[in-house]
């Protein structure tokens, strides 16, 4: 279980960090996913590319709606309230629930959401919120709403070249309320099912995800309804989620009507 | 006996809560493993093993660059297979090459050895060996394996079975006047052993002394040393094996190894020392190999809760090969011949096979086969109790043997020495509040139930030559021997053929050398692990070493201890009668020479000896045998109160009782230790750890994100009581206890969760307790009732 050769490139700018993955490098931040892949030699770039201490990429600055954090920003950064959580503490509650600490000490936000392991807690969390990808690329900088970002099981709209440089979280309205549950059997281990809800009344916004799918996170449609209570969650998930085994809808349910009970603040 | 009480006044004896000795390099980081190790020009070896469940293999091409570093089965001349075959009539025999040989029979097994200058490169080179398959279909279910259309792994068989073996015993007879007959499926998962560190060895060979030095985390050095030497043609007195520190055992490390027969060779043949260290990945992928078993039981019962008689197939899936040295054979055996457990009956008839299937071959995990059974047993006594209408409680007092019984000897001949197993009951009841926790059950309705299960078993430990050599399997315990040697500064050096690889035994055969003739424990070096320095030992297993190396130090210590008391009494001018070994001194009276001084008289101030002198010095090497060599029983009742969560299948352990009967306990924070440690596995075993395959035969977990083990979070408050009900086959009344601990946990916590369930209607009978598993059962339990 050692990783094949590579070779490895720290400290440089952005500039530097771009050049280097147009040419193919692969950047790693906390490597706490990239690690074991390369050890398993399931990841084999020829060059890694260190962009953990990238100014640019630790940067926190508050915009006119929210709060833009740098992707190389730590899970336990976020946990310890190092940077401001704009939504008033839904951040660093999820973020104390990542793995366990050792992983959140070097676990970056943005090298989570770019892995997108579908059962990871700021892919759905981030989704939840509504919050944008600040991508740069080799045609400059887009911004992707974090639904569109993930594309699927490990899978982003990350193309060639591009780097996750920031995700600006909205900051939610006076009334907002949030949930967000998930289970693990054990401390530290990948959600079995996990799901949010953010009601937010003056923006308008009813908002039920779903994750730990196998796949992207799921925003129900039907998420106005659920809230109001005019479907069940029970009855939400074994529509949105045709085929899954009786068990697997029961774990999905059960997450959901949690964290509305939750948002609810029951 | 020696000293009698020494250990009760000094608090460094028998019964003292002594810290363990080991610890202090252990925590700090010190202790010297395999992967610490490295010897000049040493090279690292990685394995291409077989990504394939079964294959032929038509050919094997060796990289153009690098190649020479590269050795198949077809390289190394005059090497032997590993051959462990039992003189049990029926047994199949096979060999299992030391590298793949035409065929591979399960995923990992080794096809090619690699070596280079570090494991990086030698897993680059590995990449580049090709290897061409043509797979052949699987055997993955062992309930399967002996069906007309499965494939055969060892192709001069029959069938896919390594044995099969009945035994009844007035079977017809006890059952037919059952008032009530309750059957069920048990089936337990694959495990892997999964101790902090993998397996690991160096090779080095020695051409001045043309002796072969193999350092090895193993548990047994004079059984690998007898094995390397066999399969290398080498005289035994040309190998060393060397045990450094190693990091957990458990079983997993009770084996002759391809891995170290591979590495020999190639260290004689290079002459250059050979490191190999096994990953994780190596591990998961390639080693799962305990543990799983499955049940076809009948329970008979009279209306009272009477246990009649009991009835059952069952299926050891044994995997590919059969291990040396404990064979293929072990752990079905041991299924026909544990089952019944503390408990009587009047009939027994159990049908086992051990099967064989493209599995990675099994090995005795601690408990062997009794946490298995211990799940069947009791789930099953369960299951007749709620029938009956009885609380779980009653039909085990029914039917446990009881202390004015003892010595008992079982349906299966199985000789329990002491104990009071209902007392273990009572106080197991008593410490988990059973009356409370009725009544927290009453009028539950919510999400989460709460639910109390028992489990109760007996543990043989050190059992010796009449149970092991029917089996006529490549080793059977005799005699244990240790060394006691007083060193020239007045240290006590003891020497064992056993290992200690988390169980304290510098610290606990220390103890027992102060018993017997009251020297500090912290002068007392314990030299083990290494074949050039002890005596012969089949090792640590089968939790023998409190009894056997604690009996042998004890022998050998007391025998020192006489000689000790003869140049004593010459230099105090008394009789050696009259010598009292305490505290570090000899004493007659008020009058005390110092062991110090005495062992200066001995080695360096001979002129002072007395005439009649035993010339033999201050160096004893004795042997020591139990009183009867069929085991002592140690035994416990795990008791465990359970939340269960109805919408998620989750499983929470609330509180925790072992109530535990160690005999004498030579420390009882070690056997704290033991038994809180066997019980983490224990609760993995009833909740987390699978290894699952598919029907190619493919394991479905290569890392531990994938293959669940219990962490600090998983285990609950518990407590651990004790009895301490001496063994009469003992030296000081211990009993064997480090497999305990494994043992109980899936029967209870089964238990307790079925005990939750049951008003719902829902049974578990297979575990890991999954939260799917849960909701299933609950689905079904709600279904029968509609």
């Amino acid at each position: 279980m050692k990783p094949a050769a590579f070779d490895y490139l720290a400290g440089a700018a952005l500039a530097d960090a771009k050049s280097a993955l147009a040419a193919g490098a692969k950047p790693m931040a906390g490597n706490q996913s990239l690690g074991p892949m390369l050890n398993l030699r399931l990841a084999r770039p020829g060059r890694l590319v260190d962009i953990a201490m990238l100014p640019e990429l630790r940067a926190v600055t508050e915009t006119a709606t929210g709060l833009r954090l740098g992707a190389a920003i730590t899970h336990a950064e976020i946990e310890d309230g190092e940077v401001p959580d704009p939504t008033g503490g839904w951040l660093r509650e999820a973020a104390a629930g990542i793995a366990y600490r050792a992983v959140r000490n070097r676990g970056t936000l943005g090298g989570s959401l770019a892995h997108a392991d579908p059962a990871a807690d700021w892919v759905i969390v981030m989704t939840g919120l509504e919050a944008m990808a600040i991508i740069d690329g080799p045609s400059g900088r887009r911004e992707v709403a974090m639904a569109d970002f993930i594309t699927g099981p490990f899978a982003t709209v990350l193309g060639d070249g591009d780097l996750l440089v920031a995700i600006e979280v909205p900051k939610p309205g006076v009334d907002a309320r949030w949930g967000y549950w998930k289970f693990c059997r054990q401390i530290g281990e990948f959600a079995k099912a996990s799901a949010t809800v953010l009601v937010d009344p003056a923006k308008n916004v009813n908002r039920c995800v779903l994750g730990a799918l196998g796949r992207q996170p799921l925003v129900l449609e039907e998420s106005q309804a659920v809230i109001e209570g005019r479907l069940s969650p029970r009855d939400a998930v074994t529509q949105a989620l045709p085929g899954r085994s009786p068990e697997a809808l029961a774990l999905h349910a059960t997450a959901l009507e949690r964290a509305l009970a939750q948002a609810n603040g029951e | 006996m020696g000293m009698g009480n020494e250990g009760k006044t000094s608090g460094k004896g028998v019964g003292a809560r002594l810290l363990r000795r080991e610890d202090d390099r252990y925590l700090r980081g010190r202790g010297r493993f395999i992967a610490d190790m490295r010897l000049p020009g040493m090279l690292e070896m990685a394995f291409v093993r077989s990504p394939l469940a079964h294959a032929r293999i038509r050919g094997v091409t060796k990289p153009a660059e690098g190649g020479a570093s590269v050795f198949t089965i077809d390289d190394l001349t005059g090497v032997k297979g590993i051959s462990a075959n039992s003189g049990l009539p029926g047994f199949r025999s096979s060999t299992q090459p030391v590298l793949a040989q035409g065929k591979v029979r399960h995923v990992g097994e080794p096809v090619a050895a690699c070596l280079a200058e570090n494991r990086a490169l030698a897993e680059d080179l590995a990449e580049l060996v090709e290897v061409d398959f043509e797979e052949l279909p699987a055997v993955h279910d062992m309930t399967r394996a002996r069906d007309a259309d499965a494939p055969l792994l060892h192709e001069h068989w029959d069938e896919n079975a390594f044995l099969e073996s009945t035994v009844d015993i007035g079977f017809e007879d006890a059952a037919r006047d059952a008032a009530v007959v309750i059957k069920r499926s048990f089936r337990t998962a694959r495990q892997c052993m999964a101790p902090l560190e993998g397996r690991g060895l160096v090779a080095v060979w020695d051409r001045h002394l043309e002796m072969l030095t193999i350092h090895s985390a193993t548990q047994m050095p004079h059984v690998v040393r007898t094995g390397i030497a066999d399969c290398l043609g080498l005289d035994q007195g040309q190998v060393r094996i060397v045990a450094p520190d190693v990091g957990g055992g458990f079983g997993y490390k009770g084996i002759l190894l391809a891995e170290e027969v591979v590495a020999g060779w190639l260290a004689m043949k290079l002459d250059r020392p050979i490191r190999w260290v096994e990953d994780r990945r190596e591990h998961l992928t390639g080693n799962a190999n305990c543990r799983e078993h499955s049940y076809e039981i009948t329970g008979y019962a009279g209306p009272d809760g009477e246990l009649l008689a009991v009835d059952c197939q069952a299926i050891v899936d044994s995997g590919a090969y059969s291990i040396y040295p404990f064979s293929a054979c072990l752990e079905a055996a041991q299924v026909a011949s544990i089952l019944p457990g503390p408990y009587r009956m009047r009939g027994f008839r159990c049908k086992t096979w051990a099967v064989t299937t493209n599995k990675p071959p099994i090995l005795p995990y601690r408990g062997v086969a009794r946490t298995g059974v211990c799940f069947a047993m009791e789930l099953l006594l369960d299951a007749i109790a709620r029938e009956l209408g009885l609380p779980a409680e009653d039909i085990r007092r029914r039917n446990l043997v009881t202390a004015d019984q003892m010595p008992f000897t079982n349906i299966t001949n199985k000789y329990f020495d002491s104990g009071d197993y209902p007392q273990a009951l009572e106080r197991a009841l008593e410490a988990i509040d059973i009356d409370g926790v009725r009544a927290r059950q009453k009028g539950q309705s919510g999400v989460k139930r709460i639910g109390v299960g028992f489990s109760l078993f007996c543990e043989q430990g050190a059992h010796g030559t009449s149970v092991y050599h029917g089996w006529g399997i490549p080793m059977v315990p005799g005699f244990e021997q240790a060394t006691a040697r007083l060193t020239p500064d007045g240290g006590l050096e003891l020497r064992v053929g056993v290992h200690s690889h988390g169980q304290g035994l510098e610290t606990t055969l220390a103890q027992i050398a102060h018993e017997e003739i009251g020297i500090d424990p912290a002068k007392v070096k314990l030299v083990h692990g290494d074949t050039a320095y002890t005596p012969y030992s089949t090792g640590t297993w089968g939790s023998r070493c409190a009894v056997m190396a604690g009996g042998a130090v004890g022998t050998a210590a007391a025998a020192l201890g006489d000689r000790i008391r003869r140049i004593a009494a010459h230099l105090l001018q008394a009789r050696p009668e009259e010598v009292i070994l305490t505290d570090g001194f000899a004493k007659v009276g008020s009058a005390a020479v110092s062991i110090e001084e005495v062992a200066r008289t001995w080695y360096q101030k001979p002129q002072l000896l007395p005439n009649d002198v035993d010339p033999r010095g201050l160096e004893a090497t004795e042997g020591y045998k139990t009183v009867r060599d069929t085991g002592t029983f140690s035994y416990a009742c795990h008791a465990v109160v359970v939340s269960v969560d109805l919408q998620l299948g989750h499983v929470e352990l609330l509180d925790y009782v072992i109530v535990e009967d160690a005999g004498t306990m030579i420390n009882p924070m070690i056997v704290d230790g033991q038994v809180q440690g066997g019980l983490a596995q224990g609760i993995g075993t009833a909740l987390f750890e699978e290894m699952q395959f598919d029907s190619s035969g493919q394991p479905l977990a290569s890392t531990l994100a994938d293959y669940h083990l219990p962490v600090a979070s998983d285990i609950p408050r518990t407590r651990i009581l004790h009895m301490e009900t001496p063994s009469p086959i003992s030296r000081f009344g211990q009993k064997g206890i480090g497999e305990s601990g494994a043992i109980g946990p899936p029967a209870a916590i089964a238990n307790a969760v079925n005990d939750a369930l049951a008003p719902l209607g829902a049974e578990v009978n297979q575990i890991p307790l999954t939260p799917e598993r849960v909701l299933r059962a609950l689905a079904m339990g709600k279904a029968a009732a509609e």
